[in-house]
């Protein structure tokens, strides 16, 4: 019970940050819409529809990788300024609070994100979705967490590290792959409707199980990456 | 300096001997003594190398994983031991990234001369890249991160492919691809003819002792390495002392 005020506390600190900011939220929208505008041009989706249908799950989740990763880089930034961190270190709250709080944090800016790109994917696309839409209000949160979870880990390793706005994709991007493929074959599934239902389910299973895996893995190793000296 | 004793210098040469002279008979029970095969002719004779290299580049990783464990479970109880598990830890991660790279090239050429392609997005190939992938980030970050923190970086990031390889490989299983079918262990139709099998585990032996012997230079390369930079932090201590203050 405890354990969640610490992260409570760690959660309403870093929204109270950016609202008063507004740093990752508003760099990746531009981002993300920057990314789909240039896929656009590349691909120009309007004059094929089932083209469309069959790459937009892909870029909508090459876009939004892409975006979280430019905001990911800045998340621990905040916290090195004024030797935050140190004082964070030394606090009576266990360390998986800390990141805990950080991680549904950058959870709620990327889904925000999602949320005003969506429409616009959608006009730009000309997108007219087949199949289950509703899939997609679970496909997308665990998707999300999934790139979130790892990359406020890995964020956080990669701290101190020599180039780390280079080194946080050449180990997010390995690492997420199972959840990349997961996610981009379930909503394309849903965008086309040739998968069936139960591959569908199968897919959204393994992007469910491969988030329960990492969180707990990133749970029970943050310490050892937080106190790394 | 810790002593070397030359007992365990010979015993490392006799080691290299021997996986020469196994990869040797394997070399020529392969090209030489197995018949052709009646599918695909000479090309098959590329199975001999590319499946026990492609068994041995999955069994390096969780050697890794092992001594990343016991690094991260000695760091602060036993540094010394802790250091131990780490030069294994990287030894392996490198032995793992070359067999992958030697497993990725062999099917590349398989591929080519019998699919008519270098490469297909085959669950089986697509796995097998991952790893690789992997461990080459393994490797960036132990060359990237700052100089003291190295070791448990890596050993975290050890354990997050460890657990990412198994669903990679679990989930390619489940479907019917370009890639043939597992040899050993995959079903009734599974196994090779008698004729082959000398070839087959002639070169599993070669290569496994090839493997284990390129681990084991490289550990006592990069135990003298960590030896060397304690001496070097001890007398550096030493001399700070001597400076009257």
């Amino acid at each position: 019970m405890k354990y969640l005020w610490h992260v409570l506390d760690h959660l309403r600190k870093d929204l109270r940050l950016e609202w008063r900011s507004r740093d990752s939220i508003n760099g990746m929208l531009f981002f993300a819409l920057l990314v789909v505008v240039v896929f656009g041009l590349a691909f120009d989706p309007t004059s094929y529809p089932t083209v469309t249908r069959q790459i937009s799950g892909g870029i909508l989740w090459v876009a939004l990788l892409f975006a979280s990763i430019t905001a990911l880089n800045q998340s621990w930034g905040r916290e090195q300024r004024n030797n935050v961190l140190e004082a964070q270190r030394m606090a009576p709250s266990p360390a998986s609070a800390l990141f805990l709080g950080k991680a549904i944090a950058n959870m709620l800016f990327v889904l925000v994100v999602e949320a005003v790109l969506a429409p616009i994917f959608i006009v730009f696309f000309n997108l007219h979705a087949l199949g289950n839409l509703w899939l997609l209000a679970l496909i997308l949160p665990l998707g999300t967490w999934a790139l979130v979870v790892n990359g406020t880990f890995f964020a956080a390793l990669g701290l101190r590290a020599r180039n780390r706005e280079l080194l946080l994709p050449l180990l997010l991007l390995p690492i997420s792959l199972p959840a990349i493929l997961a996610m981009v074959q379930a909503t394309t599934g849903v965008l086309t409707a040739d998968l069936d239902p139960i591959q569908i389910s199968t897919w959204i299973k393994q992007l469910a199980g491969y988030d329960i895996i990492f969180t707990t893995v990133c749970i029970l190793l943050f310490e050892t990456v937080l106190n790394a000296e | 300096m810790e002593q070397r004793t030359p007992t365990l210098r010979n015993v490392a040469w006799l080691w290299f001997g021997i996986s020469v002279a196994v990869l040797i008979v394997g070399f020529q029970q392969a090209i030489f003594l197995v018949p052709t095969d009646a599918a695909q002719g000479n090309v098959g004779r590329i199975f001999y190398y590319h499946v026990p290299i492609a068994m041995l580049s999955l069994i390096f990783p969780y050697i890794n994983f092992a001594a990343s464990l016991f690094y991260l479970y000695w760091r602060r109880r036993d540094p010394l031991k802790a250091l131990t598990a780490d030069a294994l830890a990287l030894s392996t991660a490198e032995v793992t990234v070359v067999y992958s790279s030697i497993c990725l090239l062999t099917g590349m050429l398989w591929g080519r001369a019998t699919w008519g392609i270098w490469w297909t997005w085959d669950p089986r190939l697509t796995s097998m890249l991952l790893l690789w992938l992997l461990y080459v980030s393994y490797l960036m970050l132990r060359r990237f991160s700052s100089t003291g923190q190295t070791h448990t970086l890596a050993a975290v990031l050890s354990v997050f492919a460890a657990v990412d390889v198994p669903i990679v490989y679990m989930s390619i299983r489940w479907w019917r691809t370009q890639h043939p079918a597992p040899v050993f262990g995959g079903g009734p139709d599974s196994g090779v003819d008698p004729s082959m099998l000398p070839a087959f585990f002639w070169n599993l032996a070669g290569w496994a002792l090839w493997g284990l012997c390129i681990v084991l230079f490289r550990f006592s390369l990069e135990r003298r390495r960590q030896l060397a930079e304690q001496e070097a932090a001890l007398q550096a201590i030493e001399a700070s002392l001597e400076i009257p203050q």
